[in-house]
């Protein structure tokens, strides 16, 4: 038979004929294999708490990302009110970049969900054909001669060993989405570990390595236009209040470049 | 005949059902030859559903071999080309 998951049986099929040709005693070989599956039983149970680990630690990222969304919305609020809108700008790319990685870890999150829920649907499969085989173990000892015997335990020891094989294959691919999940979170932490998410206000004032990468990775037209509601909700009455914290430092720019920012209707000209 | 879907079971099917399954098995040949990953899919989705709907769950104390053994239901097209080529899974 052909294919991935053919072979994968066929391998396991070969292992467990090898074993069985090369016993002298029945009973030896039952005893033998039961052990291996339940040995390889133990195996799935460690690959499930591996999937369980990677979703807690995404769900953990998830939570410190849904905070650093709300931190950049307030700072980009309150440099706008400050009047400096090139921070409040920076915030909101920022936050676009940290929305971005946001959507995906909960897709991510969900998909490993679903990867546990059937990895123990699998696990307890397992469990009741090995149960079975340990069952029918005890009638083969009990019942059949040897070379009666010998054949018995080839059907039996088949129908298991593709049951795992069929775990096994799953659990590989469950595990591969995994690791290129975490290939994704830690590239999430090495933002983080950047300083990509950062306090803004303790920034210095020039424009580093990461806000040109970040002005690369976030949709600027997005930025525009949220930077263009948050003006609205802004402009409509309130009045700058105070500078924002010490790191905002390109000050002196910020009177005479957002002379013009609360109404946005294209009276640029109007300081010259 | 027992067929298992990998990564969900096992079913077994009548031969008349197998007949039905080894047309699909060609045809998903031919897509996975053609690198046509709609056809495939879609082919291969049909092969699911046979067994699925037309198959009954063997018992999960039955200890037996599989007769067929089909590539999990979230196969790609690449790796179903490892599997589905020349005869497909089902010789003839």
């Amino acid at each position: 038979m052909p294919g991935l998951s053919g072979r994968m049986s066929t391998v396991v099929k070969a292992k467990i004929s090898k074993l069985l040709d090369r016993a002298e005693d029945p009973s030896e070989t039952l005893e033998y294999s039961y052990q291996k599956q339940i040995e390889l039983l133990q195996n799935v149970k460690k690959g499930i708490a591996d999937v369980v680990t990677s979703k807690k630690r995404l769900q953990l990222q998830t939570e410190k990302l849904q905070q650093q969304v709300i931190k950049l919305d307030t700072q980009a609020r309150q440099a706008l009110a400050a009047g400096n809108e090139d921070l409040a700008r920076l915030a909101l790319e920022r936050k676009n970049v940290a929305q971005t990685e946001l959507q995906s870890l909960d897709s991510q999150v969900a998909e490993l969900e679903n990867q546990q829920q059937q990895m123990t649907a699998s696990e307890q499969k397992l469990r009741a054909k090995i149960e079975s085989f340990r069952s029918r173990k005890e009638v083969i000892k009990a019942q059949y001669s040897a070379a009666e015997a010998q054949v018995k335990i080839s059907e039996a020891a088949t129908g298991v060993g593709e049951e795992m094989a069929d775990v096994g294959l799953a659990m590989q691919r469950a595990l591969d989405k995994t690791e290129n999940m975490k290939a994704r979170a830690s590239a999430v932490q090495e933002l983080e570990a950047a300083g990509t998410f950062e306090d803004l206000t303790q920034i210095g004032s020039g424009e580093d390595d990461i806000d040109r990468q970040l002005r690369q990775l976030s949709s600027t037209s997005e930025v525009d236009s949220e930077l263009a509601k948050l003006k609205a909700e802004l402009g409509a009455g309130s009045s700058p209040q105070g500078a924002l914290g010490a790191g905002s430092g390109s000050g002196s720019a910020a009177g005479s470049d957002q002379a013009a920012s609360g109404e946005g209707s294209g009276q640029q000209e109007q300081a010259s | 005949m027992i067929v298992r879907i990998s990564t969900e079971g096992q079913y077994e099917l009548s031969d008349a059902d197998g007949e039905a399954l080894n047309e699909l098995d060609n045809e998903v040949v031919l897509a996975c030859e053609s690198g046509d990953a709609t056809a495939f899919h879609a082919t291969f989705s049909r092969m699911l559903e046979l067994v699925r709907t037309r198959g009954s769950r063997l018992d999960e104390n039955r200890l037996a071999g599989s007769d067929i053994i089909l590539p999990p239901p979230d196969v790609s097209l690449d790796e179903a080309r490892q599997e589905f080529r020349g005869e497909g899974l089902i010789p003839g």
